[in-house]
Formats: structure tokens, C-alpha cells, sequence
């Protein structure tokens, strides 16, 4: 193993020791590493974006030998005008052309992909033929067609939730909680995992405790 | 810092010398031990259960001890559990294994390293079977990180089987596009065309020069898509933008947090499988035969969540019997 | 003009992708393309923002000697080592013949070592402590005061041991249907799904509308004040 492979390595136990050190309490080890990954982060991504999309998409058009393009021109003018919030109201107005034209495109995509993705085809699976199958498909086909509705119910708060309504609404809470129930358990699992990982590093690749 | 810190500081010095120096490697418990200490642990229980029904809460640091002790005390013990298969990665596999040799499959590695202890072992062993079944893998990220973590993941399988080295060539049997900015607007550009996306791989290789990639147009020209996915963009992207805009048949890995709000496309057969979090990947592995790091795992992953449903048990049963008084009174 | 502009530009943007969703010929393709293009651009340009502002925060609170000064200096320097590792690698590897990406793990201190043996372990290290805080949190607030918390509680339980193989272990004596994983299979592919898409479906409808809003410059709460 390299010098550099082997400092990295107890550098970064350092760093994942300094992190859990917050577990004891909050400790001068812990504010560093900290301060050490607000600016890291910050400086990855801000080297990322710049190679990946201003030189990729941007510099390699505009500027190619063969055949400049100018169109990337006009996404680099916008850009600039979103560094203008930097510098104080008077021009900072300027960067609501790039926020606009952020907004119009993730609004005009996701609006399509969210309607026919999330919405119809979902509905769609949710109206299937009920009475297919065996006794226990038909059980499943009808529990699914009744959550989804009435956790719809349960959403549409323009209608007082009273009555028959109130009902389905109550079911629709019953199904809703069930599916909150298995997201924490899911996400107790990922927690734990991601620091499986880390105790995999300091055991395995550090201490070499495990093969 | 105070007295106590300072010989806890020297303490850690210590131990991390011993651990690395003196004790053995690798180490392991014997059976006996193992089962003695999980004895211990489950009496050292029944403490906190009465100082918790005392209304004594055991310290939050204590909470922290047997999280820690459940998740590293199992990296340690021989212990072999049967890994249950559940129906969604079980119909992610025979995906897979309906493929023919010479397939080209698509695997978008869209991930970085946090994820990767989840995420990695079921693509170390999707890469592995693809390798060993000859399937031709395209590689791509929507993530930065992807194709680096894609790049482990054909080392891995390169080390589990080193004849894998002759017999498999880059370009030939797979290639590594690496990755593209964008998100969703990718996912529907290479719709049309991959080589607009990606006009060269990821050591600079023109698109056209790359025999895997000949006849490869778009999503037309494959035969299936896998995705391995930790957050946005990933498997709901391309379930909009590719499943459910051109027709591409996809399967995707995802980590626990993810995975439960992927269920409904699972239902709707928009998806064709899905593996979820760790136990999804110890699954995988087991169906694809390559047992790794998620088999190993799972170990620890059980007794943490023992120790967690145990405590949030000892919570509830203090608080059921300080209901029970307040209505006694 | 300071908030029509704007609103202009939502309104062209947004329904050039919508039509290019049903139309995906020229000119919309081409429109989309170079929009897709103007998106990674200004979104290069959205992350700078963030950046120089820790920075410009950081340098204000070293220059008038506020609190946290170490804290303030350590972002800067290690925003600083980080950035001149990507563009030194990133430009050498440019020039270079052939030329290699500024992501390549050359020998030596680089961006690609930065990355694997700083800034992962930090973050990796950072979410993996949610794994204390969410065991110790639910120990003390977790609590079944109702029907429907008892609902939560219970599904969580069964689906955090079925999902591992305790679980079958614990109901080994129970015919193979009637076990855990089973249990949590069902609960997962049935009960979840249809709560999960039951938020899908309202999140979608809530979307759909409120992007509607936005491109038709109904709701401007985005654009800020004057």
C-alpha cells in the first residue's frame, strides 16, 4: 500500500472518530471535522458543476474549433445574472430571469411526468378487476383499491370529515399509518446500514480486525 | 478539556494500538463466546427494563453502547442466518436470468459513497452474474459519483474471479460511459439518442468507435435497464422519463429510505423488481450466488433491530404503567 | 418590467417542455435540447452562488472578529485546498496526452484522494450517526398513545424483523406462509402500496396544479418581493 493510500486512511479514521465523538458530546474534535465538511462539500460541488457543466456543456460548445455554437451563450448570460444576488438589492433583481426560467423548466417537466407517471397510471392500477385470482388475491386486489381511496379521502379537507366520509377518512388515517410504520422500519434499516459501513471501514479497511 | 476526557482520549489511543498491533487478525469469537455475550447483553436488558419502569430513563449515551455493540459484535461472531427471499427481488432476478448471453443490459449507477453500503453489494453481485453469464453491461451515472462506484463494482467481480480478466474486454463485453449532468432531461434525451448524452465514454473513447455500442441508438436497442438508486435522480426519474415515456423494462436497487415509496410502481408494473436496502442486496446476493459484504451484514443488521424494537418496547411498557396509575388515581 | 420578465420567461419555458412532451419533433426537440443544456448551465451557476456565499459569510465573521473563527477559517481552507486539487487536476488533465479526466485517481494527493479519504468519510460518517439518534429518540418519544400509533408501532415492528432473517427465525415453528418475512412481504407489497400511492396520487394533483399556476403566472411567491 502507497504512503498517501495509508495516510488517507488514518486521516479518515481521524475524521469518522471526530464525527462520533458527537455521540459523547459536542467536543472541539467534532467542530473541526465539521467545519472541515462544510467547506470540502462546498468546494467538491463547486468543482463538479464547474467541470462537469459549465466546461462540458458550455466551453466545448461554444468554444469548438469545428463549429462554435451559440446557444450555450445565452444559458452562460443567465448564469451570471444568478451571481448577481451576491451583490446587494440594487442589482440583485437581475437573478430572477435564471430563477424564472429554473422554475418554468422543472415546472412544464415534472407537471408532465408527475401527471401521467404518479397520478394516471397509478389510478389506473389501482381499478383492476377485484374478483381474479384466489381468495387471498382478492383480498389484496380489494385492500388496495380501499387504501388508496380512502387515503385519498382522508387528503381532501375541502369537505367536513363527518358521516360516511368521516369514515373513509378514518381508514384512509389506518392505511396511512401502516405505511409510516414500514417507512420507519425502512429507514431504521438504512440508518443502521450506513453506519454498518462505516464500522466495516474502521474494523476492516483501518484495524483489519475483519477480513 | 476535563480530566475525564483527557483519559478517555488516552484510552481510545490505547485501544486503537492494541487492535492493531496485538490482537489477532482477523478476529474471531468461537460460537461459545458469541452466545454467551448475546446472553449478557439480552440480561443487561432486563436492568434497563425495571429502571425504566421506575421511571428511571437510562441516559441516551447507554441507548448509543448498544447500538454500537449490536451493529460491530456481529462482525466478530460465527453466527449463519438463512436469508428469507422476498417476491419483488426474486422477480428482479429472473429478470435477469431470462436475459441470453450477449444482452445488453443499461446499469445506471445512480449513487455516491454514503450509499454504498447498501447499494454496492447488490451491484458487486449484478456485475458478477452479468460477467459470468455474458451479459453486456452499459454503464452510466446520473450521479457524479456513479460510474466511480461502477468502476468498483467490475474490480470486484475481477477479483472474485481473476480468469474474469482475460475473458471479459472493455468495450467488447462492457463499457463505462460515465456521467451526465442533467437529470431527468438525460433520461429523455437518450431516449432519442444515447450518443447526444454521451459522445464518448469515460476515458474519452468516441461513441461510435465502441464495438458494445454499435447498433445502440437509444432504448430501443437494449434489452433490459437496471438501476441502482439512492435519492434524486434515480429510480422515480427514470420510471417517468424512461419506463413509462418509451417503454424501457427496468428493475432497481434502492436504499432503505427510498425504497417503500417505490412500491406503488412495483404494483403498477411500471417497475419489474426491486431490491430494498441491505436486506434487498443480502437477498440478491443469495439468489445470484456471489454471498459478499450484504450476507455479512445482515448479521448486524437483525440484532440492531432487536435492540431497537426492545427499547421502544421498555419505553412503552413505562409509559402504559404511568397510563395505568394516572388512572388509578 | 422587474417582475414581468420573469414571469415571460416561465410561462415560454414551461409550456415549450410541456408541448415537447406530446411534440417531440423539430423545432420543440431542439428547443428542449438547448433548454436541457441552459439548465445544467445555470444550475453550475446556482451551486457558485451557494459556495461564494459560505465563503463571503465565513470571511465576514473572521474579518470582524465574530464568534466561531476557527470554524469560519477551517470552511475557507478546506474549501480552498479542495477547489485548487479540482482545477489543478482538472486543467493538467486537459493538457495532458491522452488527456485524462480531473476525477482519474493519479498517484499521489489529488482531488480523487480528497474526495475518497475526506469528503466521503465525513459525509458518509455525518448521516451515519442518525443510526444513535434514531434509536435513542424512539426509546424516549416513541410512544403507542392511540389506536393509530399502535398501528405505526406494530408495522414497524413487523417490518423491521421480517425484513431480516431474526425474524423467520423467531416464527420458525409457523407454517412457511405464516411467517415473519412473509407478514412483512405483505404488509410492504399491499397495506404500504396502497398508502404510498395514495400520497403519490395527491402529490402528483397537488403538483400538477400548482405548476399550472406557476406557468400560467398565477402564483409568483418565487420571484420574492420588489
Amino acid at each position: 500500500m502507497s504512503w498517501e493510500q495509508t495516510f488517507g486512511i488514518w486521516l479518515a479514521a481521524a475524521f469518522t472518530l471526530g464525527i462520533v465523538s458527537f455521540l459523547y458530546r459536542d467536543n472541539i474534535f467534532y467542530k473541526v471535522c465539521e467545519a472541515i465538511f462544510v467547506g470540502s462539500s462546498a468546494g467538491y460541488w463547486f468543482v463538479t458543476y464547474f467541470w462537469d457543466n459549465l466546461y462540458r456543456k458550455f466551453y466545448l460548445q461554444a468554444f469548438d474549433p469545428v463549429s462554435p455554437h451559440i446557444a450555450p451563450w445565452v444559458g452562460f448570460i443567465l448564469g451570471v445574472l444568478m451571481l448577481t444576488r451576491l451583490f446587494g438589492a440594487k442589482i440583485a433583481w437581475l437573478s430572477r430571469w435564471p430563477l424564472a426560467f429554473i422554475i418554468g423548466a422543472t415546472a412544464g417537466v415534472y407537471m408532465m411526468f408527475y401527471f401521467v407517471s404518479n397520478a394516471m397510471l397509478q389510478i389506473g392500477a389501482s381499478i383492476k378487476p377485484v374478483f381474479v385470482g384466489s381468495f387471498g388475491d382478492i383480498v389484496s386486489n380489494v385492500l388496495i383499491a380501499a387504501g388508496t381511496f380512502c387515503g385519498l379521502v382522508y387528503f381532501f379537507f375541502s369537505k367536513e370529515h363527518k358521516g360516511v366520509f368521516g369514515g373513509a377518512a378514518r381508514v384512509g388515517i389506518w392505511f396511512l399509518m401502516v405505511t409510516f410504520g414500514a417507512s420507519f422500519g425502512y429507514t431504521v434499516m438504512s440508518r443502521m446500514s450506513l453506519m454498518l459501513g462505516r464500522l466495516d471501514f474502521l474494523f476492516g479497511d483501518w484495524l483489519r480486525l475483519i477480513s | 478539556m476535563r480530566t475525564r476526557e483527557i483519559i478517555a482520549f488516552f484510552a481510545l489511543i490505547a485501544l486503537i494500538l492494541l487492535a492493531k498491533y496485538v490482537l489477532p487478525h482477523p478476529m474471531q469469537f468461537s460460537p461459545t463466546l458469541s452466545l454467551i455475550i448475546i446472553i449478557l447483553l439480552s440480561l443487561t436488558f432486563i436492568i434497563i427494563g425495571v429502571l425504566t419502569l421506575q421511571g428511571k430513563f437510562v441516559e441516551r449515551r447507554i441507548v448509543f453502547i448498544y447500538v454500537g455493540a449490536a451493529l460491530t459484535l456481529p462482525f466478530f461472531m460465527q453466527i449463519e442466518l438463512e436469508v428469507p427471499i422476498s417476491p419483488e427481488v426474486q422477480s428482479a432476478y429472473d429478470q435477469i436470468e431470462s436475459l441470453n448471453p450477449g444482452s445488453k443490459i443499461l446499469a445506471a449507477f445512480d449513487y455516491d459513497p454514503p450509499s454504498a453500503p447498501e447499494l454496492q453489494p447488490m451491484a458487486d453481485a449484478f456485475m458478477k452474474y452479468c460477467f459470468h453469464k455474458g451479459i453486456k453491461v452499459i454503464i452510466m451515472g446520473l450521479w457524479p459519483q456513479g460510474p466511480q462506484q461502477a468502476g468498483q463494482s467490475v474490480e470486484a467481480a475481477f477479483e472474485d474471479d481473476p480468469a474474469l480478466r482475460d475473458k471479459i474486454r472493455y468495450g467488447v463485453d462492457y463499457v463505462n460511459l460515465g456521467f451526465q449532468s442533467g437529470n431527468e432531461f438525460v433520461i429523455l434525451r437518450m431516449g432519442e439518442s444515447f450518443k447526444a448524452m454521451f459522445p464518448a465514454d469515460i476515458y474519452g473513447t468516441p461513441y461510435d468507435s465502441i464495438p458494445i455500442l454499435r447498433n445502440v441508438k437509444n432504448y430501443s436497442n437494449i434489452d433490459y435497464c437496471m438501476n441502482f438508486s439512492a435519492g434524486k435522480p434515480g429510480t422515480q426519474e427514470w420510471v417517468q422519463g424512461a419506463v413509462d415515456r418509451f417503454g424501457l423494462k427496468l428493475s432497481a436497487g434502492n436504499t432503505a429510505v427510498q425504497a417503500p415509496m417505490i412500491y406503488p410502481y412495483l404494483q403498477a408494473g411500471q417497475l419489474d423488481g426491486l431490491m430494498g436496502g441491505m436486506a434487498g442486496a443480502a437477498e440478491f446476493e443469495k439468489l445470484t450466488g456471489y454471498k459478499d459484504k450484504a450476507t455479512t451484514f445482515i448479521k448486524s443488521q437483525s440484532f440492531a433491530h432487536i435492540v431497537v424494537i426492545v427499547f421502544i418496547i421498555i419505553g412503552n411498557m413505562a409509559f402504559l404503567r404511568g397510563k395505568t396509575e394516572r388512572k388509578v388515581k | 418590467m422587474r417582475r414581468e420578465i420573469p414571469i415571460a420567461i416561465t410561462f415560454i419555458v414551461g409550456t415549450v417542455f410541456i408541448i415537447a412532451y406530446f411534440i417531440p419533433h423539430y423545432p420543440f426537440n431542439q428547443f428542449e435540447n438547448w433548454f436541457n443544456d441552459w439548465f445544467a448551465i445555470v444550475a453550475a451557476f446556482a451551486i457558485w452562488l451557494g459556495a461564494l456565499n459560505l465563503l463571503k459569510i465565513s470571511a465576514i465573521k473572521i474579518f470582524l472578529k465574530k464568534t466561531d473563527q476557527l470554524h469560519a477559517a477551517l470552511i475557507i481552507i478546506s474549501f480552498l485546498v479542495m477547489i485548487f486539487y479540482g482545477f489543478y487536476n482538472g486543467f493538467s488533465g486537459i493538457m495532458a496526452n491522452p488527456p485524462y479526466s480531473y476525477r482519474d485517481p493519479a498517484p499521489g494527493i489529488n482531488f480523487s484522494w480528497l474526495y475518497d479519504y475526506v469528503y466521503s468519510s465525513l459525509s458518509a460518517t455525518m448521516f451515519a450517526l442518525l443510526a444513535f439518534f434514531v434509536a435513542s429518540a424512539s426509546y424516549r418519544a416513541f410512544r403507542a398513545r392511540n389506536f393509530e400509533a399502535t398501528l405505526l408501532l406494530v408495522a414497524g415492528f413487523l417490518v423491521m424483523l421480517g425484513r431480516v432473517p431474526v425474524g423467520d427465525l423467531i416464527t420458525q415453528w409457523l407454517p412457511r406462509d405464516y411467517q415473519l418475512s412473509q407478514l412483512a412481504n405483505w404488509i410492504m407489497n399491499i397495506l404500504n402500496t396502497a398508502g404510498q400511492r395514495a400520497i403519490m396520487i395527491g402529490i402528483a394533483l397537488g403538483l400538477v396544479s400548482t405548476s399550472l399556476r406557476i406557468i400560467l403566472g398565477l402564483e409568483r411567491a418565487y420571484l420574492g418581493g420588489d
